[in-house]
């Protein structure tokens, strides 16, 4: 059966303004809304459009993470998914130990494809796909904004600084996913009383054999410098003249 | 001492700037040893051009035909190999960077600390984190290898021109994979500035309502010799091209006039450009986030203020 995987994070929600901790110990995530990793959501929505074509026969979403994941994976069943891992851990996970639990994923599940976010919006480290692509062997395209795929071959236009590369790529292989890929579906209530009752498997890092190390710590969360406060012009000709006392045209 | 391998992103024939960033940051390091890794289908000019940058003691040239196109798949690999007897791998943080960085650690077994901003010694660092609304000081193990992109945007280039360092040519011994294979690449020509590196950069938003309109946007530019950016929602509703985005998922860029118009100024917007020396905004709406973290803001109808900024601009 052909599968893909996905996986995908809680993350702090795209709309909140994340403040420092007065202490410096971390960023305020109490209270907070949280939701689906914006680029998983993008990686699930090309899964399923896959799945929708013929092109692969089931969907598994997988996440790593504390008990209140399951909301995150519930929501990724009610959009469509088949069924759900949840490598349950409440330690910090760095992306090369996400990577190493998703390969042991890949061992067990044997996917075509797995389809990651180029990067979690809390972390910021646009690491784990291609992490995967290299302890699996396999290969990698990253920051996708359009998959098509044919037999075993998938060919994958990429965002990157220049403009956008193509490449082709055998699979199975890694994708991971940018802004422009597609647009996620919304949810609709039926499908969220069907999400029930899909499978969810939960597991923990000792039986798949990685251990959560911690490679590196951080020490200290710092707000960023702020900006000082400009000055508001009334016209064209003051800013013009502002920008040339300045030199800057 | 920290021996210091930095790879080299280049078109070809020419160095990348974020390169000498990388050389930049690295030199921040007690004791650097900095040495430069080139893969290339014919890597002489590059080679050359790279062993101008001021701090650099090697380059290690590497040709193959496969490197023709940077594929992270056929060069981590050998990266991972030159890696061997280094403390420290870095690489910028472009796509390049970002696309190969990530498979050389794992290749290695080593954590990798992403767009670092500042070396505070070889084995501390600060980064953003959450699209730049907190920055965290990350600590690696002394004896770990690290590997890490650089934001291009916290440094100033290393200068170039002192005496050319040596090249050294190494032979690809690490078969590049067959199954990824390139196809193309396209990128609006344009004569303008690179966004990355302009010192000038005119930015637009939803607000311009339509490609077309982004004219005026690119005669200003013209005007004052800048790039032109966008911002991501500009670049959804397909008024400019994904190459010309700014913010945390596009360019984060440090010119020394940011000129936004018609962009409200989302946080993930206002992370690309928050190194931006000066900052103008320009937006009908006086309530926009963007006036916050503007120099100079002016609340008006931009399609009057555009032309209207470029006649006085000629005017002198």
């Amino acid at each position: 059966m052909t599968k893909i995987l996905v996986s995908i994070k809680r993350v702090v929600d795209y709309n909140v303004r994340v403040r420092v901790k007065p202490d410096g110990s971390g960023v305020i995530t109490d209270g907070v809304k949280m939701s689906i990793n914006p680029f998983d959501e993008i990686a699930l929505e090309e899964a399923l459009r896959i799945k929708e074509k013929g092109l692969a026969q089931e969907v598994v979403v997988a996440t790593i993470g504390p008990a209140d994941c399951q909301q995150q994976l519930r929501t990724a069943l009610a959009m469509g998914a088949d069924r759900a891992l949840h490598v349950q851990t409440d330690a910090a996970v760095e992306p090369l130990t996400a990577a190493r639990v998703l390969m042991k994923l890949i061992e067990k599940e044997q996917p075509m494809l797995a389809i990651l976010g180029k990067q979690a919006i809390d972390d910021d480290a646009n690491q784990t796909g291609q992490m995967l692509a290299a302890l699996w062997d396999r290969p990698q395209a990253t920051f996708a904004s359009k998959v098509e795929i044919t037999g075993s071959v998938a060919r994958v236009t990429r965002e990157v600084d220049a403009g956008l590369e193509t490449l082709e790529v055998d699979l199975p292989a890694v994708i991971t996913t940018d802004l422009r890929l597609n647009e996620p579906r919304y949810v609709k209530l039926p499908d969220i009383m069907k999400a029930k009752k899909k499978p969810l498997e939960t597991l923990d890092m000792a039986s798949l054999g990685v251990e959560a190390r911690e490679r590196y710590k951080q020490v200290k969360f710092e707000p960023p410098a702020a900006r000082s406060k400009g000055i508001m012009v009334k016209s064209a000709d003051e800013l013009v003249t502002a920008l040339r006392k300045k030199g800057l045209v | 001492m920290s021996r210091i391998l930095i790879v080299v992103e280049h078109d070809g024939t020419r160095v990348n700037q974020a390169t000498a960033k990388c050389v930049a940051c690295a030199a921040a390091i007690p004791g650097a040893q900095i040495t430069l890794a080139v893969f290339a289908a014919d890597g002489a000019a590059v080679s050359a051009a790279a062993a101008q940058i001021n701090g650099v003691a090697k380059v290690l040239r590497v040709d193959h035909a496969s490197y023709a196109h940077p594929m992270a798949a056929a060069i981590a690999p050998q990266l991972a190999r030159l890696a061997a007897g280094h403390s420290h791998v870095f690489g910028p943080s472009t796509t390049f960077g970002k696309d190969l960085m990530p498979r050389v650690a794992a290749l290695l077994d080593a954590p990798q600390l992403s767009d670092i901003m500042a070396a505070e010694s070889a084995t501390r660092f600060r980064r953003p984190i959450y699209a730049g609304n907190a920055i965290v000081t990350v600590e690696i193990p002394a004896g770990s290898t690290v590997v890490a992109t650089v934001r291009s945007a916290s440094f100033e280039a290393a200068g170039s021109g002192a005496a050319a360092a040596p090249i050294e040519s190494v032979a690809a011994d690490v078969a590049p994979p067959a199954h990824t294979r390139f196809v193309s690449v396209t990128s609006a020509k344009s004569d303008r500035p690179d966004l990355q590196t302009a010192r000038k950069v005119v930015s637009g938003g939803r607000a311009l309502g339509s490609a077309d309109n982004f004219k005026i946007l690119y005669s200003l530019a013209d005007s004052i010799g800048a790039a032109v950016g966008a911002s991501r929602a500009a670049v959804d509703a397909g008024y400019a091209a994904n190459d010309m985005q700014v913010g945390q998922t596009g360019k984060i860029i440090s010119p020394e006039l940011y000129m936004a118009f018609g962009i409200s100024g989302a946080i993930q917007h206002l992370t690309g450009i928050k190194d931006a020396r000066t900052i103008v905004a320009v937006n009908k709406d006086a309530e926009a986030p963007i006036f916050e973290v503007a120099d100079f803001g002016l609340v008006g109808d931009l399609f009057a203020l555009v032309p209207e900024i470029e006649k006085l601009i000629a005017a002198k």
